[in-house]
């Protein structure tokens, strides 16, 4: 039952088929990469999941822990605990770092029940010490006039305070500089443990240098085309992905 | 990336209208006459000069055109037949708390409104402690020196005060509402602050208004004598439950040389009310004026508070909030009018637009040609949510000569549906999140009010959204 679960999801853009029969477990405690050229499903699959509305469900089933999570809306998801890095996570000038997770923390509360911020504070601090963030950072408005690397750093910790079950990472890797790629990698290197599924969703396998996956799914026209171990990233490394294009046809 | 239409939103324009039958023992009954401003001034027992300021200003009022000429046509379907104009004494409803709307119960507790005075909100009790509290400001003050009282007495008792300084910032003929308001008006404050007393408190019209009637032609007079320093509140965040659609008040300020007057408001009005107000203060040499004005709710509201810059090295601002939601129209803004030397002014204006909610910002900064040194900065940012909405700026700056400076910038910005996405991936509600964008918009400036005030506006936003939301 400690599994996200996906079942043959099939998934429409503007009337166009994206993700076809698209089926994936997640056993939590592991990591799982999902590789792929692109204009194959990658982001599609992050955004379905997390219940955007743009991302029509035609069929097929995601399970959290035995829960059916289509039928869920956005934030319902989201206490339920799956989390979604942004590729591009969005601005929200005025409301700083620290009062957006006071309020998702107190939206996973009960209605009489109040957050306690110091605790919280407490918290905050030391996770925020832990992943080697400035404490100053909190007070910032979030993700406004942030640099590519500081959202990457700000998603890191939104997942560090929110605990998810499961967290997509949706190419979280992608423009990040050296010393950024580190940082994000470290971080999900810290949280990664027994308690939680981590989907990495890139199209390059620089991130899996730092971070060592359980698995490696190739995604092709919008479903798995092939798994493996982590040395089928550096097979894709070398090949490039043509490799694949080419036996997937062939098979085809 | 696909790009997505920010999602429709269903509007509950409903919440908080509710209205309880009233029997009063001074009802002037429907439509405007002099034989209502005679009934008016029998009542109150005013003076002769009194009587005859009102029958001019009803001549005033009836010669004025509407100003639709530049304002909203709505103003149109208002009936000045069918108006109320004095009304008081009211006998305690007969209503207790438990017939009260379960939803309006809810209303007051999630403001954090205190029991005791959620009854008198409701209607169900017709005075709560106010009484205790008013007097209590009041001793504190009057130590002082400083008299705070309801207009009425103050007309009665300092005439050598009132009489200098009323109607001198705002003219009858200022515009028709104004003429209205002078030929009716009852209720609102008048304030004496002595030379170089600086009061402690801020004096809050909340509660001493409470302790009469809600005025609907409030009239307020505030005088910061020399070196003087008040602060003065008005309004309360409570959705204000009112039969009578037309709320026309006239509020004057003065502040004589080195004095500093603020004046906050913060008003949540029901969505059948329009609310015409003319606001005007006097800055005379090295005054200060800051006017804060938060307008939530109401079918329209005009309001343009405004500072006359009098003497060299005055200052004036205004700092406004407008939250329009489906079926409002917020139509606010500021006018400063530089008529010294070095004297600066500063406009920040910032307006929500919600459903089909209109808001308009409309600007008037005037600098003469012969004055040197002046100064004025104008920010307007106006917020969308929802592809319905509506906004207009309208600044008319008038400046003329090389030896003053003008600077103003505007913003529109929407809360987009990916914000709205991303925020609630990380668990808040579609509400909680858009109340929350919207916080962030009105941050910068809302922390420059007094805390209370603040938070309450945090609350009224946050309540406000959640019923914006299908």
């Amino acid at each position: 039952m400690s599994t996200l679960e996906i079942k043959n999801l099939n998934v429409t853009v503007a009337e166009t088929e994206i993700l076809r029969d698209f089926s994936l477990t997640l056993p939590k405690g592991e990591v799982h990469a999902i590789m792929g050229p692109n204009g194959t499903g990658k982001s599609t699959l992050a955004k379905a999941l997390a219940g955007h509305p743009d991302y029509e469900v035609t069929s097929g089933e995601v399970l959290l822990d035995g829960e059916n999570v289509l039928e869920m809306e956005v934030d319902e998801r989201a206490r339920a605990g799956l989390f979604m890095a942004f590729q591009y996570p969005s601005e929200i000038p005025g409301v700083s770092i620290a009062n957006f997770l006071r309020a998702a923390r107190q939206a996973r509360l009960g209605e009489d029940e109040e957050l306690e911020v110091t605790k919280f504070y407490k918290e905050m601090y030391e996770k925020m010490d832990a992943l080697k963030i400035d404490r100053k950072f909190t007070s910032r408005s979030v993700n406004d006039g942030f640099s590519g690397g500081e959202k990457k750093r700000n998603e890191i910790l939104q997942m560090a305070m929110l605990e998810p079950k499961y967290a997509i990472m949706d190419e979280t890797d992608s423009g990040l500089d050296i010393d950024a790629l580190r940082i994000v990698s470290e971080g999900v290197n810290k949280l990664k443990g027994p308690h939680m599924g981590v989907l990495l969703i890139t199209h390059y396998q620089r991130i899996l240098n730092y971070i060592t996956p359980d698995q490696v799914h190739v995604m092709f026209d919008g479903r798995i085309v092939k798994s493996g171990g982590k040395e089928l990233a550096l097979e894709l490394e070398e090949k490039g992905y043509d490799w694949i294009k080419d036996e997937v046809a062939q098979t085809a | 990336m696909p790009t997505t239409e920010t999602p429709e939103i269903d509007i509950k324009t409903d919440i908080g209208d509710f209205m309880y039958p009233e029997n009063h023992t001074y009802d002037a009954g429907t439509g405007l006459s002099e034989k209502t401003i005679d009934y008016i001034c029998d009542v109150k027992k005013e003076d002769d000069w009194i009587r005859d300021f009102r029958k001019k200003a009803l001549k005033v009022f009836r010669d004025k055109p509407m100003p639709t000429h530049w304002a909203s046509g709505d103003l149109n379907t208002i009936d000045f037949d069918k108006i109320r104009y004095y009304l008081a004494g009211g006998q305690k409803p007969s209503k207790s708390w438990d017939d009260v709307p379960e939803d309006v119960k809810k209303t007051f507790e999630r403001l954090g409104i205190p029991e005791s005075e959620r009854k008198f909100l409701a209607g169900v009790e017709a005075q709560f402690d106010s009484e205790a509290a008013y007097s209590n400001i009041k001793e504190i003050v009057s130590k002082q020196g400083v008299i705070f009282v309801g207009s009425t007495e103050g007309l009665m008792k300092h005439p050598e005060i009132f009489r200098k300084f009323f109607g001198k910032v705002i003219p009858t003929s200022d515009n028709k509402f104004a003429a209205l308001n002078s030929a009716v008006f009852s209720g609102g404050s008048f304030i004496y602050v002595p030379p170089g007393v600086k009061v402690s408190h801020p004096l809050q019209a909340y509660f001493r208004i409470n302790a009469q009637n809600f005025g609907q032609f409030e009239r307020t007079l505030i005088i910061a004598d020399e070196g003087a320093e008040v602060t003065y509140m008005e309004g309360c965040t409570a959705p204000k439950f009112d039969t009578a659609t037309l709320h026309s008040a006239v509020v004057e300020l003065v502040a004589l040389k080195g004095a500093k007057i603020q004046y906050i408001t913060v008003q949540n009005w029901s969505s059948n009310v329009f609310n015409l107000v003319t606001k005007r203060a006097v800055a005379h040499e090295e005054a200060e004026v800051k006017w804060i004005d938060c307008n939530i709710g109401s079918r329209l509201t005009m309001k343009y508070p405004g500072v006359v810059l009098k003497g060299r090295k005055a200052r004036g601002e205004v700092l406004s909030i407008a939250l329009a939601n489906d079926g409002q129209h917020q139509d606010t803004g500021a006018k400063m009018v530089h008529a010294a030397d070095e004297t600066t002014s500063n406009i920040i204006s910032k307006s929500i637009s919600v459903g089909k909610g209109r808001s308009t910002y409309r600007g008037l900064v005037s600098m003469p040609k012969h004055l040197k040194g002046c100064k004025n900065n104008t920010e307007c940012d106006a917020l969308l949510i929802n592809t319905n909405s509506r906004t207009d700026t309208y600044p008319a700056i008038t400046t003329r000569g090389q030896k003053n400076s003008v600077q103003h910038e505007a913003s529109v910005s929407k809360v987009s549906a990916e914000q709205i996405f991303y925020m609630q991936q990380r668990g808040l509600s579609e509400g909680e999140a858009m109340s929350l964008s919207v916080n962030g918009f009105i941050n910068d400036l809302a922390k420059h009010f007094p805390m209370e005030y603040s938070v309450e506006l945090k609350r009224l936003i946050d309540l406000e959204m959640e019923g914006s939301v299908g």
